[in-house]
């Protein structure tokens, strides 16, 4: 067995496996780290930049950067927390993310972060941007308004032959997500909940199944996001 | 010389409205109006989204009534996703329902008669504003301010454990709903400590109809001429003629009470009822189609629900709609105050209403959602507090909504506040020579009696002080008061 890697986190000692990412340690440790494109188990992509945290004074996303020995990270710091909030408040003002009359609210990823991080009205102007939905699969919809392009869904989706269903269309500015209409047709009623709880915010959704869950039984009624890390402690 | 009265906006209203009364040489009224100035497009906005996200968006439309918008919705999607109208549903789903929109009526009524109209009724038409209002009910008559906040609470109470939270939840979707009420929660409200019990509520509620009727005795001429008028009557009844206030067939009477509309299915509205459009009002006025534009128009709300309704299915209900009936000799009621003492009697059935469902084992099962054939229309129609309600969407094969049609209840209402507005301006206003405030409030109590929601009807949310200014023949403004 492999020799544990030693490093802190806000002076806190923590250990980690070789190899293992920043992020998905501080977990291991009871440290909460916040992120939206990262699940553990896939491939990281660094791309909503929450995640980032300060070493050696410069800015390195945890998700994507590995443990290494003596490591000292900050990460509950006003900087870093500040910059969170920042990128939480760019991502509602790039978006269309009406929560009042969103399915995904309570369960919603990005909601939940910016009652974490008490986000009140963004410093940036909103772009109301023109967005459009795809209805067009029997089993879900797409809705681009509320999409943060975090890829969670390529990366990690399949259908029950191992095919991918989901995929970006266009780019830059244009980028998109797109569903395979026929694929997604033969998903089972679980396969398609899957994918709904793979993503982090309401961009895609089960057919016919909106809002049947009470408020009160939803994943961040009750507790902030990252409730469940800090019980390790 | 000619004057032109503008009330701007009018107080104690949910929603942002106008009022313009012109006057000849010889202060006459030549022209009045209620002009709803507001615009929101809620009916737009909903195309394109998934069908059953309709009842949770459409209800932003307001925060006292959005349980009429979200269980109005779910009726019209419960015929879309193929549960059918009536008893569709399953007996968990329908009672829940129905429990949560009686709690509606009561917190809704509550706050209209309490909180909004009593301060007229206690210190008087033309008392002075600073006083007028609902602290100053507050400072002098503590109980009934009291009394007033906590049946509203009770109602507010009783939304929050059927539909999730207080204000805009989540609880019906389209057929059926999301959760049961368990025991624990039934028990807060049969056995929650005094007041917040529902025994106290109804005999609140009693308390309330009996306040009313100490007060009609007293004032007697204001609240049987005050901005009275002949008018149709329109509502919702049970297919047995009782009042239902969730469900049933539409009925019309006339002023004399002889039926118009003869307890038709909802779902044919369009066939029977149409919408006209006025250059100077957001707000549409609708009609009966067989009787014109001009003669079709009709009331809802309270007063219509009791002329139209044949019997109250609930007792004490019951024993005062006997009594409201007899004070016309069962012909329909057409005094305009009077629509306070229906919203009372309203009050005291949707509280009996209330005990009768908390008390029904149906709502602790757990099957809550029909689902049949889905087919691409749908309209539900229920009875808000204000009146009837009118939601109607078309789907298309993405299960996106295609078309949305709201008739609200201050729409329905739009003639009639017009021409009560008109009475009231005819009989206190004509003729004066100086305009007071107290005459500018009669104007705004004719509204009040009737609705005050115009949000609704244009569909946005907000209050401003009142201001009043008058202006001559030629436009041009010699006064202006702000309140």
């Amino acid at each position: 067995m492999s020799e544990k890697i030693k490093f802190t986190i806000d002076g806190k000692e923590c250990f980690a496996e070789p190899g293992q990412n920043i992020l998905d340690a501080a977990t291991d440790n009871g440290v909460y780290i916040p992120a939206l494109c990262h699940m553990r188990g896939i491939k990281p992509a660094g791309s909503c930049r929450l995640c980032n945290v300060k070493i050696a004074g410069r800015l390195m996303t945890a998700c994507t950067t590995p443990v290494e020995h003596g490591m000292d990270i900050e990460n509950d710091i006003p900087e870093i927390q500040g910059l969170r909030l920042a990128i939480i408040e760019m991502l509602f003002v790039e978006g269309n993310h009406f929560c009042p009359a969103c399915e995904k609210s309570g369960n919603c990823e990005l909601q939940a972060l910016a009652y974490r991080y008490q986000m009140m009205v963004p410093r940036f102007p909103y772009e109301f941007p023109v967005k459009e939905i795809d209805a067009s699969s029997p089993k879900l919809i797409i809705d681009r308004n509320r999409c943060i392009l975090c890829k969670r869904c390529i990366r990690s989706f399949t259908d029950e032959n191992g095919k991918n269903i989901f995929a970006f269309k266009k780019r830059g500015h244009k980028l998109q997500i797109n569903i395979d209409a026929k694929l997604s047709a033969n998903l089972s009623d679980e396969m398609a909940q899957k994918a709904m709880d793979i993503c982090p915010v309401g961009a895609i959704i089960r057919k016919e199944k909106g809002f049947d869950q009470p408020i009160g039984t939803r994943k961040y009624d009750k507790v902030p996001i990252g409730s469940d890390i800090k019980s390790v402690i | 010389m000619a004057k032109k009265i503008t009330i701007e906006p009018v107080t104690r209203v949910e929603g942002h409205g106008k009022v313009t009364i012109h006057l000849d040489d010889e202060g006459n009224v030549v022209q009045s109006r209620l002009h709803i100035v507001e615009f929101r497009g809620f009916e737009r906005f909903v195309q394109g989204r998934p069908y059953w996200e309709a009842p949770v968006l459409v209800q932003r439309l307001c925060g006292i009534c959005p349980v009429s918008h979200h269980l109005a919705a779910a009726k019209a999607l419960d015929v879309i996703v193929g549960a059918g109208t009536g008893d569709g549903l399953t007996p968990t789903g329908e009672k829940m329902r129905r429990l949560m929109h009686y709690g509606q009526i009561f917190q809704s009524h509550a706050l209209h008669f309490f909180h909004l109209v009593s301060p007229d009724l206690l210190f008087g038409i033309d008392a002075d504003p600073a006083i007028r209002n609902i602290i100053g009910v507050a400072l002098k008559f503590k109980d009934l301010a009291v009394q007033g906040v906590m049946m509203r609470k009770f109602g507010q109470e009783i939304i929050e454990v059927t539909a999730g939270k207080k204000i805009h939840g989540t609880g019906a979707i389209p057929g059926g709903i999301n959760k049961n009420l368990s025991i624990e929660e039934r028990d807060i409200f049969l056995k929650g400590p005094d007041p917040m019990n529902i025994d106290k509520m109804i005999s609140w509620s009693q308390d309330a109809v009996n306040f009313f009727k100490d007060y009609h005795k007293k004032h007697r001429e204001l609240i049987d001429t005050f901005a009275a008028f002949p008018s149709s009557h329109l509502s919702l009844v049970r297919k047995d003629g009782a009042m239902d206030l969730y469900d049933g067939v539409i009925r019309a009477v006339d002023a004399e009470g002889k039926k118009i509309l003869h307890d038709i299915d909802p779902q044919d509205y369009l066939k029977y009822i149409a919408e006209e459009v006025k250059n100077w009002s957001y707000m549409k006025f609708p009609y009966l189609i067989e009787y014109g534009k001009k003669d079709g128009w009709y009331r809802v709300g309270p007063l219509a629900r009791l002329n139209t309704a044949d019997f109250i299915p609930s007792p004490l209900a019951q024993k005062e709609f006997e009594q409201f009936k007899a004070y016309t000799n069962g012909k329909p009621n057409n005094m305009s105050m009077h629509m306070h003492w229906a919203r009372l009697i309203e009050t005291l059935h949707a509280a009996e209403m209330m005990k009768e469902l908390l008390n029904d084992p149906d709502l602790q099962k757990d099957d809550l959602v029909t689902k049949g054939t889905k087919v691409k229309e749908g309209v539900g129609l229920l009875e808000a507090p204000r009146g009837t309600l009118f939601h109607h969407y078309r789907i298309n094969d993405n299960d996106q909504i295609t078309m949305a049609n709201l008739i609200v209840s201050t729409t329905n209402n739009n003639e009639p506040m017009n021409v009560a507005v008109r009475c009231v301006a005819d009989s206190m206003i004509a003729g004066q020579k100086e305009i007071i405030e107290g005459m500018m409030n009669a104007v705004e109590v004719a509204i009040r009696a009737y609705d005050p929601c115009l949000s609704c009807a244009t569909h946005a949310l907000g209050k401003m002080p009142l201001e009043v200014s008058l202006f001559d023949s030629n436009n041009n403004l010699i006064d202006k008061k702000r309140s």
